[in-house]
């Protein structure tokens, strides 16, 4: 993985001491709160219902066991034991006190890691396909170019007030693992027909209030123009956005007021003028140099099956259950990835205790090259494993409840911290995944109904995703009771699309019923092998409808 | 006591005077000594502040096009680009493209809600004077410019990215 050098040291050492002396500032009363309050955004500190939440940057989801360890260390010292794994794999602290941030700060520079542009109107931690370096379908390593962005995105003075957050994903397999559709600019690697790599680049994607599904602004950029390309979509973004209404403020509204063909234009025009001889023109050099820390592991030469591990599948059904869901092919022979589940019944999705990091941190030193992923599915990921160590990491992983055999199930729930710690949450989102948890807690019954993507946000913001979930659930706010809106049909991939709104709100306690009743339908409905959402996309709403609010006239007046 | 500006990295006392909108009414008629007017008041009145034979300054407002002055640089001894709020960005690209694109090379001027955490980011853009809001103390706030020595990307102060200069000092190092 990427390591600093001494500049990289020195940047995180100043930003340390650029907010201690922010902070100081703040608590002297030299500054107020309307002037403090971006300052401490861009580090990650947001003030929440209970006490302040930071967010700390885990760039594009990789760490290392020594990292974890500092993250549990944390946990353990300045919070109440736990840290919170988010959908854009960072990690949040839900407990830490303001005066001792520049102090969490200092420690998380030792590891060289910060909370920098984890919050604010700015450029955000960059998010990329969580199996990034293993996959099979991969073109390139995505991760040399997310830190080459990562870098140019730190600290830049352009864009430092923008109109609303902004946030980058890129993927470099075919497969979209890294919702490039969704994102305000989407890059996505391909090679053209004279074989040359370079990225497709989308634009204008996102969930939030206005969902909208991004366009394609060019179908292909050499990828040594990646930072002077996205110099110019932020500069246009920053003279012409929408600075008076924070709900027209991200570019997707921008893009859809100005249409994507004037977009592109003014885009391309700026993108003309500033490339020419630009310094920001990546080197094959600097590419080369941020890429030797990408470096293939140093695997062994093994064969593609251990007998070990066949005669384990064959022997224990609880075993080959987990390897079923939770492991993952990798493009070394001999070596799969292996997902870690934060989707035990009964914990916050998400969650980790201290305890639980120091322990996968231990896991990733024996089984996995000292190195681990956090996924945007809000779980950890092995990528490096030998076939032959599965057996003995899935004991492990299950003295610690991380081994629950659920990934690409519905108990997968992908859920923000919604109202029981965010402060703008409508309404609760995290018993909402329990009670659903607790009902289809069958696992024969759970591998029957197949893969299937479950997503809660408490509001609108759509921290859980909810809009590309199979089916996906928004607390919603009615006079002051919760409520909870379903949607249906979404999904995330090449494919990426946006839920369709099934009808009326309905009640907390409702909620494991209604899901229940969208299972029914759709196992009624199913061709074989096909997965609710292609039943849902096959059939349409309205039968599920029929089955959630009983007749269907009904519901035209409810 | 005369307002105070910062000027080269040293605080002066400051002698222009902002007219229009938010400091002023452009309807009265201009104060003696060097004045800072709106866009619009320069485009209907050149030729009377021409006539005046004083130092005469612009200052645009967030929305305000840079290319609408591109011809008439050479005219001004100040560009101030004014700050309604200081989380309105508009004016940091502003700054780049009057300094790379039209070639500014004079006086580039921030004011309006402007405050000392703001300084660094705003001397990359290219801007070289800071009135600051009136609550920010001016001298506490020059050591702001010094919070980083690195910085990653190229921008108005320096084009070139941290990349060119590692794989320089890395050639020299080998
Ligand atoms: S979706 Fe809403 S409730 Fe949930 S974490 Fe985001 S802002 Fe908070």
């Amino acid at each position: 993985m990427y390591r600093y050098d001494s500049y990289d040291h020195a940047l995180v050492a100043e930003r340390v001491a650029q907010f201690r002396d922010q902070t100081r500032r703040y608590l002297a009363g030299e500054l107020t709160d309307d002037e403090f309050r971006p300052l401490r955004l861009q580090n990650g500190l947001y003030i929440q219902r209970h006490a302040p939440m930071l967010r700390v940057a885990v760039p594009y989801g990789l760490l290392s066991s020594r990292q974890l360890r500092m993250l549990a260390h944390i946990a353990r010292k300045h919070d109440r034991g736990y840290g919170h794994f988010t959908t854009r794999q960072n990690i949040q602290y839900n407990w830490p006190r303001l005066e001792e941030t520049p102090d969490i700060l200092a420690l998380l520079a030792e590891v060289e890691m910060h909370a920098i542009q984890t919050s604010g109107n700015c450029i955000r931690n960059i998010t990329t396909d969580h199996f990034a370096g293993v996959a099979a379908d991969e073109i390139i390593d995505p991760r040399p170019l997310a830190e080459i962005l990562r870098q140019w995105s730190t600290f830049h003075p352009e864009f430092a007030y923008l109109p609303r957050k902004f946030k980058i994903a890129l993927n470099g397999a075919e497969a979209d693992r890294a919702a490039v559709l969704l994102h305000d600019i989407g890059l996505h690697v391909i090679r053209n027909a004279s074989g040359e790599t370079g990225l497709r680049v989308i634009v204008g994607g996102g969930m939030g209030r206005t969902p909208i599904v991004g366009h394609v602004i060019r179908e292909f950029l050499p990828w040594r123009h990646m930072l002077t390309y996205c110099e110019a979509i932020l500069r246009v973004y920053n003279r012409y956005g929408r600075r008076d209404n924070i709900y027209k403020a991200r570019i997707k509204i921008l893009v859809k007021a100005l249409g994507i063909e004037e977009f592109a234009r003014q885009v391309e025009a700026e993108w003309e003028i500033a490339r020419k001889d630009s310094p920001a023109i990546i080197t094959q050099e600097e590419f080369d140099r941020v890429a030797a820390h990408f470096e293939p592991q140093a695997y062994e030469s093994l064969p593609e099956m251990d007998a070990s591990y066949v005669q384990s599948l064959a022997d224990s059904r609880s075993f080959s259950r987990w390897a079923e869901r939770n492991v993952h092919p990798h493009r070394r022979a001999g070596y799969a990835s292996v997902t870690l589940s934060l989707k035990k019944t009964g914990v916050p999705p998400g969650d980790a205790t201290d305890a639980q990091m120091d322990f996968v941190a231990d896991l990733a030193d024996r089984y996995s090259f000292g190195e681990l992923r956090v996924s945007h599915e809000q779980n950890l990921i092995l990528a490096d494993v030998r076939k032959r160590d599965l057996f003995a990491l899935w004991q492990a992983a299950k003295s610690q409840g991380l081994a629950t055999p659920n990934v690409g199930l519905l108990t997968n729930i992908v859920c923000c911290p919604g109202g029981d710690f965010c402060s703008l949450a409508n309404a609760k989102s995290i018993p909402i995944a329990e009670a659903i948890q607790r009902r289809f807690d069958d696992l024969d019954y759970l591998h029957d109904i197949g893969e299937l993507d479950l997503n809660i946000s408490g509001c609108m913001n759509s921290c859980g995703h909810h809009h590309i979930g199979h089916i996906g659930i928004l607390g919603v706010d009615k006079q002051g009771a919760e409520f909870y809106q379903v949607s249906i049909g979404g999904r995330q991939g090449n494919q990426a699309a946006l839920g369709q709104v099934i009808g009326p709100s309905f009640a907390a306690s409702d909620m494991p019923d209604v899901v229940a009743k969208l299972i029914d339908t759709y196992i009624g409905e199913r061709h074989e092998d096909e997965l609710f959402v292609d039943t849902v996309q096959r059939i349409g709403v309205a039968p599920f409808k029929a089955g959630v609010y009983g007749n269907a006239k009904e519901v035209a007046h409810a | 006591m005369p307002e105070r500006v910062i000027r080269g990295r040293r605080v002066e006392n400051d002698v222009w005077q902002a007219i229009g909108q938010p400091h002023g009414d452009a309807t009265q008629p201009l104060p003696q000594g060097p004045v800072l007017v709106p866009l619009a008041y320069w485009r209907e009145h050149r030729d009377l502040l021409a006539a005046r034979r004083q130092p005469i300054g612009v200052w645009l407002a967030p929305a305000d096009d840079p290319a609408a002055i591109a011809d008439d640089l050479g005219r001004f001894s100040v560009v101030a680009i004014h700050f309604p709020k200081f989380t309105d960005g508009r004016g940091y690209s502003t700054a780049a493209l009057l300094r790379t694109r039209y070639g500014y090379r004079g006086e580039l001027r921030a004011f309006g809600d402007v405050g000392r955490d703001q300084l660094f980011y705003l001397a990359r853009c290219g801007f070289d004077s800071f009135k600051l809001a009136p609550h920010h103390d001016p001298e506490a706030a020059l050591a702001s410019f010094t919070d980083f020595s690195v910085r990653y990307q190229g921008s108005v102060d320096d084009p070139v990215p941290l990349f060119r200069k590692r794989a320089v000092a890395g050639r020299i190092a080998r």
